[in-house]
């Protein structure tokens, strides 16, 4: 009886379509922010900002880009990091270049540098789809890397293509402690990821999602394929190259090109397949999981092996990590594809009969 | 009945369609006018979704000339036929899966909607008004098909029967001047059937849609259409008010060859 809806009729179209209808959800929801600005900054450690919940965030955030192109538009993506990467470039170049530009214009030209680039590696999936286009966004990944190693230009001419970043000033006030960067990177991806549920419940996103589920039906209703597809692909690297413009800036203040491997592409991917495909909160959900997860097992392993006296070494955190991942990817893909964003719904479902059953 | 029929708004002359040596459909030529409700009917294989296919731009037949209110249609693709007001159903339910009903109401009504991506995104200008404004419409689609209960489920957990009147819904939903259905009732029993006869009738009468109609069931087809055509191999063996094709005897023996 926590959760329900029951009760609360509708009255307007207005009201129903409501970015939150349900208000237990609309309640949740600005909790979450006020915990997220006002109460973690009191709490949360100095390690806990950078090494959780920055990066936290910022994976969260490509994710949602990715989730936009192959959950929302079905159009599969193993290119998220060199979009990422040309975000993080990008922004690096229109600070290095431009006299007096504020860090975050700087960051949306990243961005849009990015979605560029991305309407680029998009143009095969007018032509093909599934796994071929998977192959051609593989080609995307190594292409951006290679170049940013080759021409020099884009690092400003450092070894090995390596940048650091320059400082965060903003209106005239430079945010140097975790805390500072983490109330930076966590406005940005409210602010994103409201604009990204603000798509796909418009007919920008029910293009998407005719696209992507009959897209014969959806030229034949009068969407026009092309468009929609690059559009979905312009979004998504936007998504992703600002995500990767707040990894080089406000995460790790200084990067490389081999940074941004297929390996972190994947990890996006992951991160939406268990936390998602479809879905908003999937995409943070999957980040904090594959996050967390092996924090937590670097914890619980040790501690396990010694309460059964077995032999132990860090290797073995390693591998069991892989073998924990392998499991339950092919978990979510095949029993619960709509990952744990949809175990979270059946869960409130559960919740809105609690505590009568039927 | 005759008086409500109009001139002839969709002329096809001399037809072909070829699939590599597959001849769908053969040098047919027929005409739609405006208001009536006209079938297409024949054996399975016989061109007759096809037919439809070409009429709103999905296929490009080799040969003949399509024209529409009176001009000549050039090549045409799928999006221009909704830019012309045609909508249609498919043989095979082709709704939105993983959207709801609901959702997938409202992508009927994509064309009429102005809105950019950066409105949408920012929920600012013209998206908010126009997402309310085009709701009603959809809510008038819900009612008149008598599924306000099933809004907000995704079409993918509905039976088959429910899924076909969705898909309806979606092709009203844009208002069309011509509705293109093809086999809308195969598969229901009885009562849906009858349900589903009635809602063709309805918009045919109510919003004087031109109505393009595949359907099997003699029953249904005879009772409801304005003038039948009849195809068989590809070719047209058969076209007039449904008392003349019932006693063709090129008709009657395709459909008994046939096995019907
Ligand atoms: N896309 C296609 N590719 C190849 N052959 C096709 C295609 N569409 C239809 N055909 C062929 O055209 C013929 C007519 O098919 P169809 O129009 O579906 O018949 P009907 O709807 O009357 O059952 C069949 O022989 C079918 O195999
Ligand atoms: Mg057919």
């Amino acid at each position: 009886m926590l959760y329900r809806e029951a009760g609360q009729f509708k009255t307007t179209y207005a009201a129903d379509q409501q970015l939150f209808p349900i208000r237990q959800d609309r309640i949740g929801v600005l909790v979450l922010l006020a915990v997220a600005f006002f109460g973690v900054p009191l709490l949360a450690s100095e390690y806990w900002f950078s090494a959780i919940l920055i990066p936290f965030l910022i994976f969260a955030l490509a994710a949602l880009g990715l989730n936009i192109l192959t959950g929302y538009a079905g159009q599969l993506s193993l290119g998220s990091a060199a979009f990422m990467a040309v975000g993080a470039y990008a922004a690096y170049n229109f600070q290095l270049r431009i006299e007096g530009m504020p860090i975050l214009l700087s960051f949306i030209c990243g961005g849009l540098t990015a979605a560029g680039v991305g309407i680029l590696f998009g143009l095969p999936s007018l032509r093909i789809k599934g796994f071929y286009l998977a192959v051609a966004t593989l080609a995307a990944q190594f292409f951006i890397v290679w170049c940013l190693t080759k021409f020099p230009w884009l690092s400003n001419n450092s070894s090995s293509g390596v940048i650091s970043t320059q400082q965060l000033i903003i209106l005239g006030y430079e945010l140097k402690t975790p805390v500072e960067k983490y109330l930076l990177v966590l406005s940005i991806v409210v602010v994103l990821a409201l604009a990204a549920k603000n798509l796909v419940r418009s007919s920008t996103g029910r293009a998407w999602m005719a696209v992507r589920d009959m897209d014969v039906a959806a030229s034949v209703i009068g969407i026009k394929l092309m468009p929609t597809k690059l559009l979905a692909f312009a979004i998504s690297s936007f998504y992703c190259g600002v995500a990767g413009a707040l990894y080089a800036f406000c995460y790790l203040g200084s990067v490389e090109p081999d940074g941004f491997s297929l390996e972190m592409s994947f990890k996006i991917l992951f991160m939406i397949i268990i936390g998602g495909v479809g879905s908003i909160m999937g995409s943070f959900m999957g980040a904090a999981f594959i996050l967390l997860l092996p924090i937590f097992l670097d914890v619980a392993l040790p501690f396990l092996a010694g309460i059964f006296g077995l032999p132990f070494s860090s290797a073995t955190v390693s591998h069991i990590q892989i073998l924990v991942f392998g499991a339950l990817i092919m978990f979510f893909l095949i029993v619960e594809p709509h990952g744990l964003a949809r175990l979270w719904q059946i869960a409130k479902e559960k919740l809105r009969l609690w505590p009568f059953p039927h | 009945m005759s008086k409500k029929i109009g001139d002839v708004i969709l002329d096809l002359q001399n037809i072909s369609l070829r699939f590599g040596g597959v001849k769908a459909l053969t040098d047919i030529s027929f005409n739609v006018r405006q208001h009536e409700i006209r079938a297409i009917i024949g054996p399975n294989g016989a061109g007759k979704s096809s037919m439809l296919n070409v009429i709103n731009g999905v296929y490009h037949p080799q040969e003949g000339q399509i024209f529409w209110h009176g001009q000549e249609r050039k090549r045409m693709e799928p999006h221009m036929a909704a830019q012309q007001n045609i909508a249609r159903t498919f043989q095979n339910i082709a709704l939105f899966k993983g959207m709801t009903v609901l959702d997938n109401i409202m992508t009927g009504r994509i064309t009429k909607m102005k809105a950019n991506f950066i409105e949408h995104a920012l929920w600012f200008g013209r998206a908010k008004n126009e997402e309310l404004e085009h709701r009603k419409k959809v809510e008038e689609v819900i009612d008149f098909l008598e599924i306000q209960h099933i809004r907000k489920t995704p079409v993918g957990r509905l039976p088959y029967g429910l899924q076909k009147r969705v898909e309806l819904g979606r092709a009203l939903a844009a208002e069309p001047s011509m509705l293109l259905l093809d086999e809308p009732m195969a598969g229901m029993n009885v009562e849906e059937k009858q349900d589903m006869c009635r809602f063709i009738l309805d918009v045919n009468d109510q919003f004087g849609t031109t109505i393009v109609l595949i359907e099997h069931d003699m029953g249904v087809v005879m009772d409801i259409s304005d003038r039948v055509v009849v195809l068989d191999y590809g070719k047209k063996i058969g076209d007039g008010v449904p008392d003349e094709v019932k006693n063709n005897e090129d008709v009657i023996r395709a459909y008994l060859g046939a096995g019907h």
